[in-house]
């Protein structure tokens, strides 16, 4: 990494670093995340970090921004010293974060979430037309078309994310923080993103952004610093490096086929989870489709096209209507309980929020979804700690120690806990929703070939995803919702890119039947 | 990468970051107590005198014990004071008119632990159906059964007092008053409420499925847990708990009437939280709780028996310990 001798006291020029981190440690308790880093930004660049999920990006980022104080190490501000208290202070100075988890207040609107804690006053009076000017202005250079007035509650996860950014940017911002900012934004909202940022850097607003989505970086970045298990690899530009040359560095080796080779899928496979004329109110409506023995069935769709909502309806999570055949028999399921007993498990996108007590330690959350097992009827701790210490070799849950709390996991290891959680179950129909959401390509990896395992042993899986590489590599068929309706199911050579985007947006439509009975499509007027 | 085996601590440094410090300050709390008690009066600290406070916090005890798995759960129940009134007008009703027929008060007696067993149950049940299937807050079906339960008992006793046939009384008074190797009934019967407490919070699945629903309702569902029906079962097992203090409050004054059992949901509540459970739900233990109750039990027997503060300012004392043990509480779970 070039180090920056201390720069003189003048305004920082378009080349000049503004923030800085020499050997940044931090330790959470007796687990040190991160080992001496150096890290610099300069005024007008996008710097990138990079690395596997509790490779320490985001803890890398929060020191900067003054969420937490380095263990050891300085960061210097125009290249002095600089220790903030915290994240207040950080912005006073002009460095601002955008999270991962949205920050907003869910009942206040749009307005008074930008203009939160620096209201604009009119004799003592908060002078709401002038906020609401202004923000209309912020969202108007976003390229956002979100009514100021609405509350954030009622906003999409893009939009409150569009919000957030417009709330970074209203103050006077110097260094911006962004802890993958991309991951809920559509393709259009992510290039407006982009937008913004070159209009940031271009006005001499230096940025750290944190991603694993390769070729995001490959786009937006001038220079990446990549990081693994909490070490720095090395500052490079990104002209220097391919995606592959990233990645490489990024895990520590070579990543062969990111995908497990495909299973056929048995000529007379019987259907295992059928769906018929299924209606959850006002998320998806007729729809009907047939899961096979063996098979990986993709979901893709747009956000908002109901492919969550069905499944939670299916399993007894929301009221919905029409018929579910398991294994040829109907099914009723009012409660996950039924669904579980009859051997189905549904794994929520939203981990943090549905996946996983964050509070509690990591054996409680992995046998709470079969805790019959370990309890006849008195809970026997012992029987759930050595299943801990299986499940986290089983799924490579990496964790210094096994009595943390959820929490304190990395996104990847959340998700493979939850997965763990959920195979406990032993469940022959696994729904997977979004199961590589906000996770490094190391893990994904993990998981598809855990999926292959699956498939090997028998389950068949519902695999509902909004990354088509990941549909396209891992199913044997493809349901494409638009609008809570099924378009077209598409397999074989018709499963790419343009196609399932056609009918995701509803350019195209496929009223016909498919080529079995089961896969008679409804939906289409 | 490192696993749980690469642990580097020894062992005596692992074993004293394990020692949950922060959950033992309730009974740093207790012993302080005592020791200041015992400096105060010279007959604190005699067998007589903490028998004689262990008996008296057995009522807030066991009603705390239920409450602790409903705010575990992340629940309240504001109710529990009415309803020890209603439930104890009511039983002694039900005795008295039992005690027209010829039946042994002893059999009376054994017909009332039951019918007030009974109530409490369908009195718990009646506040966890309206809060789970009628989808509406804790807080305010508790406040309406607070109201509903405390006019019914003034109704019952005609705005004056219910008193307990006195053949009855006699039979029924040593469950009070009585003792098993010098020991008190009511402190047993606390010690066992609060074991089996313990060990349904702690070593059963419906205890693991309360904390995993007052951490996050909604992890619980979608774990296929059966989330309204616990909740529910917390209410009851609240009601029972209340049955049972009941069942050792009549035969102490054998009587119950509009002001029986004023107060007592603030002190519950309080104990519970004094002992380490977080108003917010998630977390607790039983034996904080029990440490609650008694604690609040002590701080008015030391003002009883000393003159340095008046005894009318239990309250206020009472009250500053719980803002004390929150402000505490506040402090563990900032980090």
């Amino acid at each position: 990494m070039t180090r920056t001798a201390a720069t003189p006291q003048t305004r920082p020029t378009a080349t000049e670093t503004v923030l800085e981190g020499r050997g940044l440690s931090m330790a959470f308790g007796p687990v040190e995340v991160l080992h001496a880093v150096d890290c610099d930004v300069r005024a007008g660049e996008v710097h990138a970090v990079l690395g596997e999920n509790g490779a320490g990006k985001s803890t890398l980022l929060k020191l900067k921004a003054g969420y937490h104080t380095p263990t050891a190490g300085e960061i210097l501000l125009d290249g002095q010293p600089v220790r903030f208290r915290d994240s207040t202070e950080a912005e006073s100075a002009g460095i601002v974060m955008i999270h991962q988890e949205l920050s907003l207040v869910p009942d206040l609107t749009v307005e008074e979430n930008v203009f939160l804690g620096h209201e604009r006053h009119r004799f003592g009076i908060v002078d709401r037309r002038s906020q609401r000017r202004a923000t209309r202005e912020l969202l108007q250079t976003l390229r956002t078309s979100v009514d100021v007035t609405r509350r954030v509650r009622d906003l999409s996860v893009s939009q409150a994310q569009m919000v957030e950014i417009a709330k970074a940017v209203s103050r006077d911002v110097r260094v911006l923080c962004m802890d993958e900012p991309t991951d809920v934004l559509t393709g259009r909202e992510t290039e407006v993103l982009f937008e913004l940022v070159r209009r940031l850097t271009h006005d001499g607003v230096a940025v750290l952004y944190v991603s694993h989505k390769l070729e995001e970086i490959k786009t937006i970045a001038d220079r990446v610093t990549i990081l693994r298990d909490g070490y720095k690899v090395g500052t490079f530009d990104v002209d220097e490096l391919t995606p592959t040359d990233m990645a490489r560095r990024m895990v520590g080796r070579d990543l062969a086929d990111m995908y497990p080779e495909k299973r056929p899928v048995a000529e007379h496979a019987e259907s295992v989870l059928e769906l018929e004329d299924v209606t959850v109110p006002g998320h998806a409506e007729g729809v009907s489709f047939a899961l096979r023995r063996g098979e990986v069935l993709g979901l893709a769709g747009l956000v908002g096209a109901g492919r969550t909502e069905l499944f939670e309806g299916v399993i007894g999570l929301r009221p919905a209507t029409g018929r579910v055949r398991k294994d040829g028999a109907q099914v009723r399921w009012r409660h996950p309980e039924d669904a579980k007993h009859d051997g189905v498990a549904y794994l929520t996108e939203d981990r943090k929020g549905k996946g996983l007590l964050l509070r509690n330690n990591l054996r409680e959350n992995l046998t709470l979804q079969a805790l019959e097992r370990f309890a006849r009827p008195f809970t026997d701790i012992g029987k759930e700690r050595e299943a801990l210490e299986q499940a986290a070799k089983e799924f490579d849950v990496r964790v210094a120690r096994l009595d943390v709390a959820a929490g304190a996991l990395s996104g990847g290891n959340q998700q493979k806990l939850v997965l763990a959680k959920l195979m406990l179950t032993t469940p022959d129909v696994v729904i997977l929703d979004e199961p590589t959401r906000g996770i490094d390509v190391g893990t994904k990896r993990q998981i598809y070939f855990y999926v292959a395992d699956l498939i090997d042993k028998g389950t068949s899986v519902v695999l509902i995803s909004s990354e088509l590489p990941e549909l396209i590599g891992l199913a044997h068929r493809i349901v494409v919702m638009q609008d809570g309706r099924v378009k077209g199911i598409v397999e074989g050579q018709d499963m790419n890119e343009e196609t399932i985007m056609a009918y995701a947006t509803g350019l195209r439509d496929q009223p016909t039947p498919g080529p079995e009975q089961s896969e008679v499509v409804h939906g289409a007027r | 990468m490192a696993r749980a085996e690469a642990t580097v601590a020894p062992p005596w440094r692992r074993r004293l970051a394990r020692v949950p410090w922060q959950s033992l300050t309730p009974l740093l709390g207790l012993a302080l107590l005592l020791v200041l008690g015992s400096m105060m009066h010279p007959a604190f600290l005699t067998p007589t005198n903490l028998l004689n406070v262990l008996t008296r916090s057995a009522f807030i005890g066991i009603i705390a014990v239920g409450g602790t798995f409903v705010i575990i759960a992340g629940g309240i129940d504001l109710s529990v004071g009415s309803m020890a009134a209603f439930l104890a007008g009511a039983m002694i009703l039900a005795m008295n008119a039992l005690a027209g027929n010829d039946l042994a008060p002893f059999t009376i007696v054994l017909l009332g632990v039951g019918m007030v067993l009974v109530a409490g149950l369908l009195a718990g049940a009646a506040n966890g159906l309206a809060i789970t299937r009628g989808r509406i807050e804790a807080f305010i079906v508790t406040l309406g059964t607070l109201g509903i339960f405390r006019s019914l008992v003034t109704y019952l006793a005609d705005g004056g007092t219910i008193s307990l046939d006195f053949a009855i009384r006699g039979v029924y008074r040593p469950v009070y008053f009585g003792s098993l190797l010098g020991i008190p009934y009511p402190v047993w019967v606390f010690a066992i409420v609060a074991v089996i407490g313990a060990i349904v919070l702690h070593r059963t699945r419906f205890g693991r499925y309360v904390r995993a629903i007052g951490s996050n309702q909604e992890v619980a569902r979608y774990a296929a847990v059966r989330v309204e029906r616990i909740r529910t079962l917390t209410f009851v097992i609240q009601g029972v708990c209340v049955a049972i203090a009941v069942i050792l409050y009549v035969p102490r004054l054998g009587s119950a009437s509009g002001s029986t059992g004023i107060l007592w949901e603030l002190e519950a509540i309080a104990a519970v939280i004094i002992g380490g459970t977080a108003l917010k739900g998630g977390s607790g233990h039983i034996w904080g709780t029990v440490v609650g109750a008694v604690m609040l039990s002590f701080i008015g027997n030391v003002l009883n028996l000393t003159t340095a503060i008046s005894e009318y300012l239990n309250g206020a004392v009472q009250g500053l310990i719980i803002i004390g043990a929150v402000f505490l509480q506040r402090g563990r779970s900032g980090r």
